[in-house]
């Protein structure tokens, strides 16, 4: 399959080094997000793709000690991201994201999705309404949850928990959705039900995936960005990389031949 | 091409053992053939059925082979190198298989011949000339596969050139024979054939070749016109 389209930029990294304290977690990542494109990280435990994920959306800025070098722009208004001046809430309000095991809040269902929209200041019954419904439909969870809105969140299955929180980040209209290895925790079926909905979620909003699955990086992404030791090895279209990777270390990652 | 091991060494083994089965399919291939051109020097009809014999194991070989790669894409997922050498095994042994067709064809050519009457002595030269360079040619293919060796690959791609040319000119003299004397019709026709099966192996292995270039650098040169001559 070629992607026949010239990309637009969504974000960019350049230069991008990241410190735990002393501990240099990224080298000097200069990679491309292309817009309503998803791209996969891949690399083994501790390559840094967590670290260069979380970057997007300022996670770390929780902890002391933790420094950034270099940008992460983010178009169409070349933002950069990591600059002190920029306001880590409203960040996470044009980048949302999804972690690994599905974290509701102890809240209803329906309260789970407007948490981001309250957060915003809305208050209008019939607009949080709406907007609850809408993210609930674009998560493909709707019909699942549609007559238990009041029920706890936490009363779901595990794969529609993580769906409920794909709509509790949908709900504030990101541009970037940002996915810490989604599927980890759930059986091959909600697994096979997330792809499907990333492959949907695509048509409108710009999606940054870990995984530690190749076979999903595969099957979800566009283009994918293979890391280790805290550098970008290589970076290109998922069928290019998948097929003919150019670096030997790739393709020692991607057949399974690196220990 | 990755040399190295994967860490799962089941794969590696399922790997092995693909690439053994092509390698003994080749040699298969390569007894049929030798012993095709044989038949045709020495118009021993008798090598005609265990040629036709082979042929069957070739067969069951091809099937084999293909059902290992459907197994080991379905179960391993492979990838890059591991992806392109097993999509590169699946068309070689169709261009092998085929070949030991032609190899048949040619068995069965001589027999008619033979049976018919003997061999012209003027027809032998040059058909059994372009046989062992295509011969020659499905043996660099098949050590270009075991070795992954892709400047011998490029020699054998060049190679079919020759051939080729060389068959263009077989016919022109069988058309002069014919029309010179319309006698010798029915055996220029089965040489006819004899020479297309000939050249047909050399374009199989081309072929082979082709995949082993695919499957050691990742490029499909097929129908590029590459190795053509200006």
């Amino acid at each position: 399959m070629q992607i026949h389209d010239q990309p637009t930029l969504k974000a960019e990294a350049r230069n991008l080094n990241f410190y735990y304290g002393e501990a240099k977690a990224l080298k000097n990542i200069n990679m491309p997000i292309y817009d309503k494109k998803v791209t996969a990280l891949i690399g083994p435990s501790g390559c840094g793709k967590s670290t260069y994920l979380r970057s997007f959306n300022r996670m770390h800025d929780l902890y002391p000690g933790n420094r950034y070098e270099g940008e992460i722009r983010f178009f169409p208004d070349n933002t950069n991201l990591l600059s002190p001046e920029v306001d880590p809430i409203e960040v996470r309000m044009r980048i949302g994201m999804v972690f690994q095991k599905p974290n509701p809040f102890p809240k209803s269902i329906y309260e789970n999705v407007a948490y981001g929209l309250r957060v915003r200041g809305e208050n209008n019954r019939r607009v949080l309404d709406d907007k609850v419904e809408h993210a609930l439909r674009g998560a493909a969870i709707w019909d699942e949850v549609k007559d238990r809105l009041q029920e706890l969140a936490s009363n779901l299955s595990g794969g529609q928990q993580q769906r409920l929180c794909i709509a509790r980040a949908l709900a504030t209209d990101p541009e970037l959705l940002l996915f810490d290895e989604p599927t980890s925790a759930l059986d091959p079926i909600a697994t096979a039900a997330i792809e499907e909905l990333v492959h949907e979620l695509k048509k409108r909003v710009t999606i940054l995936i870990v995984t530690h699955n190749m076979q999903q990086a595969a099957r979800v992404s566009d283009y994918t960005a293979y890391m280790f030791l805290g550098e970008m090895i290589e970076f290109g279209k998922t069928d290019e990389i998948f097929i003919k990777p150019q670096d030997k270390r790739t393709e020692d990652y991607i057949t399974g031949r690196m220990g | 091409m990755n040399e190295s091991a994967h860490l799962s060494s089941q794969f590696d083994e399922d790997l092995g053992h693909l690439r053994t089965h092509v390698l003994q399919m080749g040699g298969l291939v390569e007894t049929q053939v030798s012993a095709a051109i044989d038949a045709y020097t020495t118009g021993e009809v008798a090598s005609v059925k265990s040629i036709v014999d082979t042929d069957r194991k070739v067969n069951d070989l091809e099937i084999a082979i293909d059902d290992d790669c459907a197994h080991i894409i379905a179960r391993r997922q492979p990838t890059a190198s591991d992806l392109r050498l097993v999509l590169g095994i699946s068309k070689i042994v169709t261009d092998l298989e085929r070949a030991g067709d032609e190899a048949k064809k040619i068995a069965k050519g001589v027999r008619r011949i033979y049976e018919n009457g003997h061999m012209p002595a003027q027809y032998g030269v040059g058909v059994r000339h372009i046989a062992e360079a295509a011969l020659v040619m499905v043996r660099q293919a098949l050590d270009a596969f075991a070795r992954l060796d892709t400047k011998l690959a490029e020699a054998v791609i060049l190679a079919d050139n020759d051939v080729d040319t060389e068959f263009k000119s077989i016919m022109r003299q069988l058309i002069t024979h014919m029309m010179e004397d319309p006698r010798t019709i029915t055996t220029a026709i089965d040489i006819i054939w004899i020479a297309r099966a000939v050249e047909r192996i050399g374009d199989h292995a081309k072929n082979i070749a082709e995949h082993v270039i695919y499957v050691v650098e990742g490029r499909d040169i097929r129908h590029s016109g590459k190795g053509k001559k200006a």
